[in-house]
C-alpha cells in the first residue's frame, strides 16, 4: 500500500471534453493497488473517455493523481513511462506489423528495455495462440487473438496499472472466458492493478472486486462487487434478470 | 547491343538518383499525408554545404559524410520549426509551406552561391571501367553502389533497430503509438532528418552530371515523382524501384527513339505520372489506403 490515502489512482472532479462536448461531468473515484475495479455503464456513458482521459488522450479539467503524480500535465507517452498501459478500444493492434514487433513496441515505454525475451516467455505462456504466430502480420489475427494480443501488448511494459477497454467485444463466449481468466492470473500473480471498462456486466462483476457505474458522465453508484450484483436496479438494467 | 548494356546502366545511375529522392518524399508522405514540394530544394542546399566544404580544402569524403550529418540535423530542424507548427493544419495548408520552403530554399541558395553554375567533383576515377566490349562509366558505377548502400543501410534500420521499429510503428499507427509510449513528434523529425539525408545524397550524386546550381534539383524531382508515383507513394521499395525504372526508360527513349532525344526526355517522366494514375493510381506496389474521417 502506497502512503497518505492508499490511493494508487486518484481522480476528482474529472470533466473531459471533445471539442465543446462535455462528455465526463465531474467523476470521482479512487483504485487501491492491488484491485481490480471495473466501470459499468451504458454506451456514451464516459467509461471510454475515462480510461482517454487517465491516458491524456483528450482535454480534460480536474485531477487526477497517479501513486502521488498529477497526470494532467503529462503527454500520454509520458503516462506509459510511469507505469499505466492502455489496451485501447477496437484493440490498437499495429496491424502492418508482425506479432512480435507488436510485443516489442509494448516495452518501448518502460524503463529497462533489456531482458525482453523473458517476458515474450510469460505472455507467450498466457497466450500460446500467440506464440504460434510470432512472425506473422498482427492484422492476419482473428479478432480473439488480436485482444490477446492487446492485453499481451499492455503486459509487455510490465504495468503497475492496466487500463482495458472492452476486451469482451466482438469476441466468442470461450475466448472472452479465457481471457478474462488470465486478467485475473495478470492481477493475482504480478500484482497488476487493473481498471477494466465492459459493456458485459455479469463477467465485469465476476472479475472485479469494486464497481463503479456511470451513467451520462456521471458515477451513480459505487461499491464492492459482491454487493452491487444484489442491487436490484443493477441487476434489471444490466445483468438482465 | 553494348549501347543498349551502356544506356542501362547509365539509365540505372541517374535512376538511383530518383530512387534516393522518391524514398524521401515517400517516408514523409506515409508518415504524414504530406508530400514535401521542398525535398529536392533541400537536397540543392545541401550539395551546395558540401561544396563550400569541398572549395575550403575539406576532402571528399569527409565533406560527404558531413553534410550527411547537416542535412539530418537540418531536416530535423525544419520538420520542428516550419512543419510542426501547421502539423494540425489541412493538408493543402501543409504543401503550401513545403511549397514555400522550395522557394525559400531556390532564393536562399541563388543569394549565398550565385546562379552561376559550378562544377562539382565526384570521388570516383575518371577512367571508364570495361567489361569487355561495354564501356561503362565510373560515375555511373558508384553512383549505383553509393545508392544501393544508402538503400541497404536503411532497410537494415528500419528493419532491425528498435528505433527504426518505433518510426514505422509511428508513421502507420501514431495514436497506439503514443499509447505504447513513442514520442510521435521526434519519430516525424527523424523522418524528416532521414529524407533530408536521402535527398543529400543524390544532390551530391547528380551535381557532377549536372553541374551545381540553384535550379540543380527541378528536373530530378519531378522524375522522382514520377518513380514514387510509378512504384507507388504507399511504398517505399515499390518506389525505389519506380526510380531506378523511370531514370532507364528516361535513358532508353531518349538514346532510341530520334524525335524525343535529349530535349523531349521530360515529357517521358510527365508522360508515366499521367499513365500510371490513369491506368493504376496507387501505382505499381502501392496500396488503397481506407481512411477513416
Amino acid at each position: 500500500m502506497r502512503e497518505g490515502s492508499g490511493a494508487l489512482l486518484e481522480v476528482k472532479n474529472l470533466e473531459a471534453f471533445y471539442g465543446r462536448t462535455k462528455a465526463l461531468h465531474g467523476v470521482s473515484f479512487s483504485m487501491t493497488a492491488g484491485g481490480i475495479t471495473t466501470i459499468l455503464g451504458a454506451n456514451g456513458a464516459g467509461k471510454t473517455t475515462t480510461l482517454r482521459a487517465i491516458s491524456r488522450m483528450i482535454r480534460t479539467a480536474g485531477s487526477i493523481v497517479f501513486d502521488g503524480q498529477p497526470l494532467e500535465p503529462r503527454a500520454t507517452e509520458d503516462v506509459v513511462r510511469l507505469g499505466i498501459a492502455h489496451a485501447p478500444e477496437g484493440r490498437g493492434t499495429f496491424v502492418h506489423l508482425t506479432v512480435e514487433e507488436n510485443l516489442r513496441l509494448g516495452a518501448w515505454g518502460r524503463r529497462e528495455r533489456g531482458r525482453l525475451e523473458e517476458d515474450f516467455e510469460r505472455v507467450f505462456g498466457y497466450f500460446p495462440a500467440l506464440a504460434a504466430r510470432r512472425r506473422q502480420h498482427a492484422g492476419t489475427l482473428s479478432g480473439g487473438e488480436q485482444q490477446m494480443l492487446a492485453v499481451a501488448r499492455a503486459l509487455m511494459l510490465r504495468p503497475r496499472l492496466l487500463l482495458l477497454d472492452e476486451p469482451s467485444l466482438g469476441l466468442a463466449p470461450m475466448v472472452v472466458r479465457e481471457i478474462f481468466r488470465i486478467l485475473r492470473t495478470v492481477n493475482k500473480d504480478a500484482g497488476v492493478t487493473i481498471l477494466l471498462v465492459e459493456q458485459n456486466a455479469a463477467l465485469a462483476l465476476d472479475l472485479a472486486d469494486h464497481v463503479f457505474l456511470l451513467e451520462t458522465g456521471r458515477v451513480v453508484m459505487e461499491g464492492p462487487s459482491e454487493v452491487l450484483r444484489k442491487d436490484d436496479a443493477i441487476r434489471r438494467a444490466y445483468l438482465g434478470y | 547491343m553494348d549501347i543498349f548494356i551502356q544506356q542501362v546502366v547509365s539509365g540505372l545511375a541517374t535512376g538511383g538518383i530518383y530512387a534516393a529522392l522518391a524514398l524521401a518524399l515517400v517516408m514523409i508522405y506515409q508518415a504524414t499525408d504530406v508530400v514535401n514540394f521542398a525535398q529536392g530544394e533541400m537536397a540543392m542546399f545541401a550539395t551546395y554545404i558540401c561544396w563550400t566544404m569541398l572549395n575550403a580544402g575539406v576532402p571528399y569524403w569527409g565533406a560527404f559524410l558531413a553534410t550527411l550529418a547537416i542535412a539530418f540535423v537540418g531536416g530535423i530542424v525544419i520538420e520542428r520549426v516550419v512543419i510542426r507548427p501547421v502539423e494540425h493544419a489541412p493538408i493543402l495548408s501543409i504543401v503550401i509551406v513545403t511549397l514555400g520552403l522550395l522557394v525559400i530554399c531556390n532564393s536562399l541558395a541563388g543569394w549565398i552561391w550565385t546562379y552561376v553554375q559550378k562544377p562539382f567533383p565526384t570521388p570516383f576515377p575518371s577512367k571508364p571501367f570495361k567489361a569487355g566490349d561495354v564501356v561503362l562509366g565510373a560515375h555511373d558505377v558508384g553512383e549505383i553502389g553509393i545508392t544501393l548502400l544508402v538503400l541497404f543501410c536503411i532497410y537494415a534500420f528500419f528493419r532491425f533497430t528498435p528505433l527504426g521499429l518505433a518510426m514505422r510503428a509511428a508513421a502507420h499507427n501514431p495514436v497506439s503509438s503514443r499509447l505504447v509510449g513513442i514520442r510521435v513528434g521526434w519519430m516525424l523529425a527523424l523522418g524528416w532528418g532521414l529524407a533530408a539525408v536521402f535527398g543529400a545524397v543524390a544532390g551530391m550524386m547528380v551535381a557532377p552530371v549536372l553541374t551545381l546550381e540553384p535550379n540543380l534539383m527541378g528536373g530530378v524531382q519531378i522524375y522522382a515523382f514520377a518513380g514514387a508515383t510509378l512504384g507507388g507513394f504507399t511504398s517505399p521499395g515499390g518506389a525505389v524501384l519506380g526510380g531506378f525504372i523511370v531514370g532507364v526508360v528516361e535513358n532508353l527513349v531518349g538514346t532510341y527513339v530520334s524525335f524525343i532525344g535529349t530535349e523531349l526526355k521530360f515529357t517521358v517522366a510527365l508522360a508515366m505520372i499521367i499513365i500510371v494514375l490513369l491506368v493504376k493510381p496507387t501505382g505499381i506496389f502501392g496500396t488503397t489506403v481506407v481512411k477513416r474521417v
